[in-house]
């Protein structure tokens, strides 16, 4: 079944101040779209509007999830996640006093995840090994890496079609960098997930995107249709890598 | 602990402090007991909302007294018995709770606690210049002295103790439901992270409003049969500031994580401060709260209940 998201020609911000002008984007099915660029660029309020979080003052955000599209425009979060749309934000986002499986739990908050809570806890523990280990611990004590593979398995608690990953390597170590990406890589392919992520790494982004964009002020500087045509494009190294 | 159990061993104990107090036979210790019992009631309704939640509520004494104001207004518009004068207050503080929840919905941490404070300022000045219940003035209740319950004459203190008690329990039940409850699991996503939360899918908006609706009606109850107990209510007694201290000390010293926190805070500090009226003087309480209060932010800053967890845990190490 396809599980895409369309955006076309919105505006957002936060009273006066705007932050996004006219962006589209696309995200086809079973596709690893990378959202790329700097701080204060407008990546984290792109992915908040497709939330429900900020709320676009023009454009469309439509999402097709299992052969049913949906405007996701005036929905509230928690009708967004029971579609089937999960987000990882950024800086992980724990509940720090709570243990690790009182977190995954809590993943599956909604009714419809509710069902196959037990189901999907199996297949969390299954896919990080680590976090089976230190199920009773609180999560706030564990590492950095490890708090960042809670918060994928906590959103995969879901049941997501679609997943959404705001900066995934904040805070992280090189090494943890390219390992958490290489679980998103592994977890879009094992679960046939759409994924759109959010992010500054441009190296390690790339290695696992089909696609991306860059975002600059606000607009959408360049459209890549591959990982090629992000490497070697003079105006990325330009304004993003600033060579 | 099974909730039902808890429930029931709840009652036992309730029933047996009534008893034991009747064994004392002594009025003046119903009078202390109802103060202390009212904190109780207190404490574990701000506890809802902020110690589950991680919302401070200054206003403890807006819903207090708005408990108190709803019972004065039936005794003269139309006397009731007052198990049914504490639900109706339950009901109107409730109300007030959702509409406080709407109004600062937005508001976090410090912000949110200015805008409690607020709201108590504001029905004060509301209540002040409200002739019909005393306005300024205040309002006489006149209560009758004993109370006919088949042929026997029970002290009317007696009546407003056991009142006391039984909202005590219904407020220490609802307490341990929800920290046991998805519910419970909910407010706790709330104190930690709300962002998060939201992203998990849960619906913190209509759980915010939930803790408010139920906090403030527990703090109504607690409210509704005070005009009887004092006979005569004016708006500084019912809008004290030492409910909307207390409300927040005792907690935060017996421990905000679980029920049993409130429930050993209001005890200790409600039973040191009737002790201190009685040996010294009635206006050393705060000076009583303010003290401990320092002094356990600094020795034990997860107050009693997390100070013996930690011992628990070094010791078990």
């Amino acid at each position: 079944m396809a599980n895409s998201i369309a955006i076309s020609g919105v505006h957002a911000g936060y009273g006066q101040v705007r932050v996004l002008e006219d962006v589209s984007l696309d995200v086809r099915a079973a596709e690893t779209v990378v959202l790329l660029g700097t701080n204060g660029n407008g990546k984290s309020t792109l992915i908040k509007c497709l939330m429900g979080m900020v709320r676009p003052s023009a454009g469309t955000i439509v999402a097709e999830i299992d052969g049913k599209t949906h405007n996701l425009v005036g929905l509230s979060t928690e009708e967004i996640v029971d579609l089937g749309i999960a987000l990882v934000p950024e800086g992980r986002r724990l509940f720090p006093k709570l243990t690790v499986e009182e977190n995954l739990l809590l993943g599956a908050f909604r009714p419809t995840a509710r069902a196959a809570k037990e189901r999907n806890l199996d297949f969390c523990y299954g896919m990080f090994g680590r976090l089976k280990e230190r199920r009773n611990q609180l999560a706030g004590s564990m590492s950095g890496g490890e708090q960042q593979m809670l918060a994928l398995a906590r959103a995969l608690m879901t049941a997501p079609r679609i997943l959404l990953i705001d900066e995934p390597s904040v805070g992280l170590a090189p090494i943890l960098v390219s390992r958490t990406i290489d679980t998103i890589k592994e977890l879009q392919s094992k679960y046939n997930l759409t994924v759109l992520m959010a992010e500054q790494n441009f190296n390690q982004a790339i290695r696992i995107a089909d696609r991306g964009y860059v975002i600059v002020h606000g607009k959408i500087a360049f459209e890549g249709n591959s990982a090629d045509e992000l490497n070697n494009n003079d105006l990325i190294r330009k304004f993003y890598l600033g060579l | 602990m099974h909730s039902r159990t808890f429930i029931l061993v709840t009652i036992v104990v309730a029933a047996a402090v009534f008893f034991v107090a009747q064994l004392v036979a002594n009025n003046y210790l119903f009078f202390a007991g109802y103060t202390v019992l009212q904190f109780v009631v207190l404490a574990t309704a701000w506890n809802i909302l902020g110690g589950y939640c991680g919302y401070v509520n200054f206003g403890s004494a807006a819903f207090f007294a708005v408990g108190a104001y709803s019972s004065v207004f039936l005794h003269k518009a139309y006397p009731l018995p007052i198990p049914v004068l504490i639900l109706v207050a339950g009901f109107v503080a409730g109300v007030i709770g959702l509409g406080m929840g709407y109004l600062t919905l937005r508001l976090r941490g410090s912000f949110f606690a200015i805008a409690t404070l607020a709201l108590a300022v504001v029905l004060q000045t509301l209540v002040t210049n409200w002739d019909f219940v005393g306005g300024s003035r205040g309002a006489y209740v006149i209560r009758p002295n004993s109370l006919d319950v088949f042929g026997h004459q029970i002290p009317y203190i007696e009546y407003l103790f056991l009142q006391m008690l039984i909202l005590a329990a219904v407020a220490i039940a609802t307490a341990r439901t929800i920290e046991r409850s998805r519910l419970g699991y909910g407010f706790a996503t709330i104190r930690d992270d709300e962002l998060a939360a939201e992203a998990a899918g849960v619906p913190t908006l209509r759980l915010k409003l939930i803790a408010t609706t139920l906090s403030g009606a527990l703090m109504g109850m607690a409210g509704a049969p005070f005009p009887y107990y004092l006979g005569f209510l004016q708006p500084q007694s019912a809008f004290a500031l030492e409910y909307a201290v207390n409300s927040i000390a005792m907690p935060m010293i017996g421990g905000t994580s679980s029920w049993i926190g409130p429930l050993i805070g209001a005890l200790l500090l409600g039973i040191v401060q009737q002790v201190a009226t009685v040996t010294i003087s009635s206006a050393v309480n705060v000076l009583i709260v303010g003290v401990l209060l320092v002094a356990f932010v600094i020795i034990a800053p997860n107050g009693i209940v997390g100070f013996v967890r930690n011992l628990m845990r070094r010791g078990r190490s």
